[in-house]
């Protein structure tokens, strides 16, 4: 199962889910939330809702030199090893839409698990769990 | 409050110096809790006795609270400073990202001392950067355009708040509002004229952090309380489908819908003007405040083709709610949508003041016009007329750029300028505030009246006619005594920072367990206290400035056009504020 955005034009930028993600943890507030909603320019124009797509063949997993992060079986996205992880950053830059958000304090990635905490506080259904894989030409 | 939580921090900013310094005050924020409390606290302490409001001398202070990005619906910035509108307290509240973005950015409140030289915009990050930015280039833009650039050129996207003012803060009209997020305001009291005149375009404030509690589990359970009851209550519905705009039919049916500067207190078209009209023929997108699962925010799409090309059109995205629709719809005979939304965009985009001053105003000169108290040659040409949407449009202007005395008049209010035009009678404005959109009866004007700033949120009168005073009369005590308790309460949730839409849902009970979780030990009783304390303390800052009740008058017309809850005289007026008078009295004095 992945975490999917199913219908970005109904979302009102509320970041419900961005404070889910972090409560999910543990935490209040946002410093670990893994899903992030901004505005496409201007309130007006609506919002994107930018998180893990679980892609088949996840570049983010690809340039990391120390295989700190590896692909879940059934496209469930990544998990980070942390022990592995040396924080040089490269997953960050690989993901093009910029999913791979940074914990300040341990200076390591943190990237969406596909837990479906979120999806319960969205309530307009952005947000949604899908039992199919994205899309992958190579696949 | 929890050891580490960053609500203590005070962000001091000094335009004059470019300098700035955090304090750690957490005195401040366990005796006010945030928010009003605090920004009244900060006010006292910043705003020297007598100060001239556009001088460099007078403090912005925003302030949040302890439940700001820990629960939903704490959503609210309150900004003090004396108003340029009435020279007493300022306080006007906003939501958008602002009150989220300040708390992540690790403040709990943040005071703008001085002036600068030259324009400039603050870019405030977490971590304790402030950036002072040359704002020369944005100097005379609109909301829009300032907003996209300042977007563009600092970071924090979907973080942040873009706090800015239009061209009337920078004209230092003395209702001119500051907007965040393009769509959102700190409508009242003139803020926007007290950015400009410290030269200060906007404010950028980002931040992502973590905030101290003392149980996971039980935050997480009293979240999804606060949660659940906000998206399944009906009242959260009716904002979430609607918006405030909903309000029109009914406050029409129930004649309390001021029409044509109150002349009459229901609309033929209505139903034109109505919420409904409006989402059916432009509702394009509904947006939300940070952490708030609502999204009463209701935008129109305009679609509107160019008169001199064919095939080519522009089309803009404009904000209403009820108080708008009132103030530029009816107050002035409105009675186009599209009319209302191509005035509104103007108000918003362009010019940056108080939709409800500027439409109370508008209506004052039309009839001023009518009975020929000001002629063409007063105007400008401009042929004010109930209706006409374009000589709104050119007045409106007028007053942005102030040609001649009689426009310079109206940039400063309805109060002002009838004192120079006459017509006072029917210059709707209640101690120095233009009125809202309310014709009740004696619990929305004597509300408006005694409330600390003058608006009909402070202690909702509107809601005690349409609720309690319908079915039963009061005297004139038991309506003060009904406006005071419900506004003491008032000052709980705004210095909690809770947007008052949810007011049924933060219930005291309530209140003291979320409190509970970021360390607050606190009774209902000490809720209380500290609400009717900081009511006080606003209350000592007015007196402190020259207000008195015996100055207080409600103009002739509200008397004279019948309101659906009756009872309303002078007597009656002027025993209720006899009665308000010695009420407050007794509580400075208590106070010492």
């Amino acid at each position: 199962m992945r975490l999917a955005v199913l219908e970005t034009e109904k979302c009102v930028g509320c970041q419900s889910c961005m404070f889910a993600c972090s409560r999910r943890v543990g935490e209040a507030g946002l410093a670990k939330s893994c899903i992030g909603v901004r505005s496409i320019g201007g309130m007006e124009r609506g919002f994107s809702v930018i998180v893990c797509r679980a892609c088949g063949d996840p570049p983010c997993a690809k340039v990391c030199p120390t295989g700190a992060l590896v692909p879940r079986e059934g496209g469930g996205g990544v998990r980070v090893l942390p022990d592995k992880c040396i924080g040089c950053g490269h997953c960050r830059e690989a993901c093009v839409i910029g999913a791979v958000y940074w914990n300040d304090e341990t200076n390591k990635p943190m990237i969406c698990l596909h837990c479906g905490y979120c999806v319960d506080f969205c309530p307009y259904g952005v947000l949604g769990m899908q039992k199919r894989e994205v899309e992958n030409v190579e696949e | 409050m929890l050891k580490n939580d960053s609500l203590e921090n005070v962000l001091y900013i000094d335009l004059t110096r470019r300098t700035f310094k955090v304090e750690r005050r957490p005195d401040l924020f366990e005796k006010y809790l945030g928010g009003t409390g605090v920004a009244t606290r900060l006010l006292h302490e910043e705003c020297p006795e007598g100060c001239d409001p556009l001088g460099e001398a007078n403090p912005i202070i925003f302030a949040v609270g302890i439940l700001t990005a820990l629960f939903p619906l704490a959503s609210k910035t309150v900004s003090m400073f004396k108003s340029p509108l009435t020279g007493n307290l300022g306080e006007s509240h906003c939501g958008g990202r602002s009150a989220v973005a300040i708390r992540m950015a690790g403040y709990g409140a943040i005071v703008i001392k001085g002036a600068s030289s030259i324009p400039v915009y603050l870019s405030i990050e977490g971590g304790g950067r402030v950036h002072f930015r040359d704002a020369s280039t944005l100097w005379g833009m609109g909301n829009f355009s300032s907003g996209r650039i300042i977007r563009e050129n600092e970071s924090g996207s979907g973080l942040r708040t873009i706090m800015r003012i239009g061209k009337g803060g920078e004209k230092l009209i003395t209702y001119s509002c500051v907007t965040t997020e393009t769509f959102r305001h700190f409508g009242r009291l003139g803020l926007g004229a007290v950015f400009g005149s410290k030269r200060l375009k906007a404010v950028v404030v980002s931040g992502k952090s973590s905030l101290p509690i003392t149980d996971k589990k039980v935050y997480r359970k009293l979240y999804d309380e606060v949660y659940t009851a906000a998206v399944d209550s009906p009242v959260m519905k009716k904002y979430h489908d609607l918006g405030t705009a909903e309000n029109i039919v009914p406050l029409n049916k129930f004649g309390g819908l001021p029409t044509r500067n109150l002349t009459e207190a229901q609309f033929e078209d209505a139903s034109r003007m109505s919420g409904e009209n409006f989402a059916r023929q432009y509702l394009g997108r509904r947006l939300a405040c940070s952490h708030c699962p609502v999204g009463c925010i209701h935008i129109a799409a305009l679609r509107e083709a160019y008169e001199d090309v064919s095939y080519f059109y522009k089309t803009s995205m404009i904000s209403y709610d009820y108080e708008p629709i009132y103030a530029l719809g009816t107050m002035l005979g409105i009675s186009r949508p599209a009319d209302f939304l191509k005035l509104m965009d103007r108000v918003e985009e362009a010019w940056g003041v108080d939709a409800m001053s500027l439409g109370v105003i508008l209506a004052w000169a039309t009839e001023a016009f009518e009975r020929g108290l000001i002629t063409e040659e007063e105007t400008r040409g401009v042929k004010l007329k109930w209706g006409n949407v374009k000589a709104y449009i050119k007045a409106g202007g007028y007053i942005i750029d102030q040609p001649n005395d009689f426009y310079k008049a109206l940039a400063r209010g309805v109060e002002y300028a009838a004192s120079v035009y006459g017509g006072e009678d029917f210059a709707l404005s209640f101690g120095g505030n233009e009125m809202p959109g309310y014709h009740t009866g004696p619990g929305a004007h004597l509300g408006v009246l005694v409330g600390t700033r003058h608006s009909h949120l402070d202690n909702a009168g509107y809601s005690l006619d349409q609720k309690i005073l319908v079915q039963k009369k009061l005297k004139p005590e038991e309506v003060i005594d009904a406006l005071v308790a419900e506004e003491r309460w008032r000052q709980i949730l705004s210095s909690l920072v809770v947007c008052f839409f949810a007011r049924g849902i933060y219930s005291p009970e309530l209140v003291t367990r979320l409190l509970a979780v970021a360390g607050f030990d606190l009774t209902e009783g000490d809720l209380e206290r500290i609400g009717r304390e900081i009511h006080t303390e606003k209350y000592r800052f007015k007196v402190r400035e020259g207000f008195s009740f015996d100055a207080l008058r409600l103009p002739k017309r509200i008397f004279e056009t019948p309101a659906p809850v009756s009872g309303l005289d002078e007597k009656y007026v002027t025993k209720a504020l006899a009665y308000a008078r010695d009420t407050i009295r007794k509580e400075l004095d208590a106070a010492g």
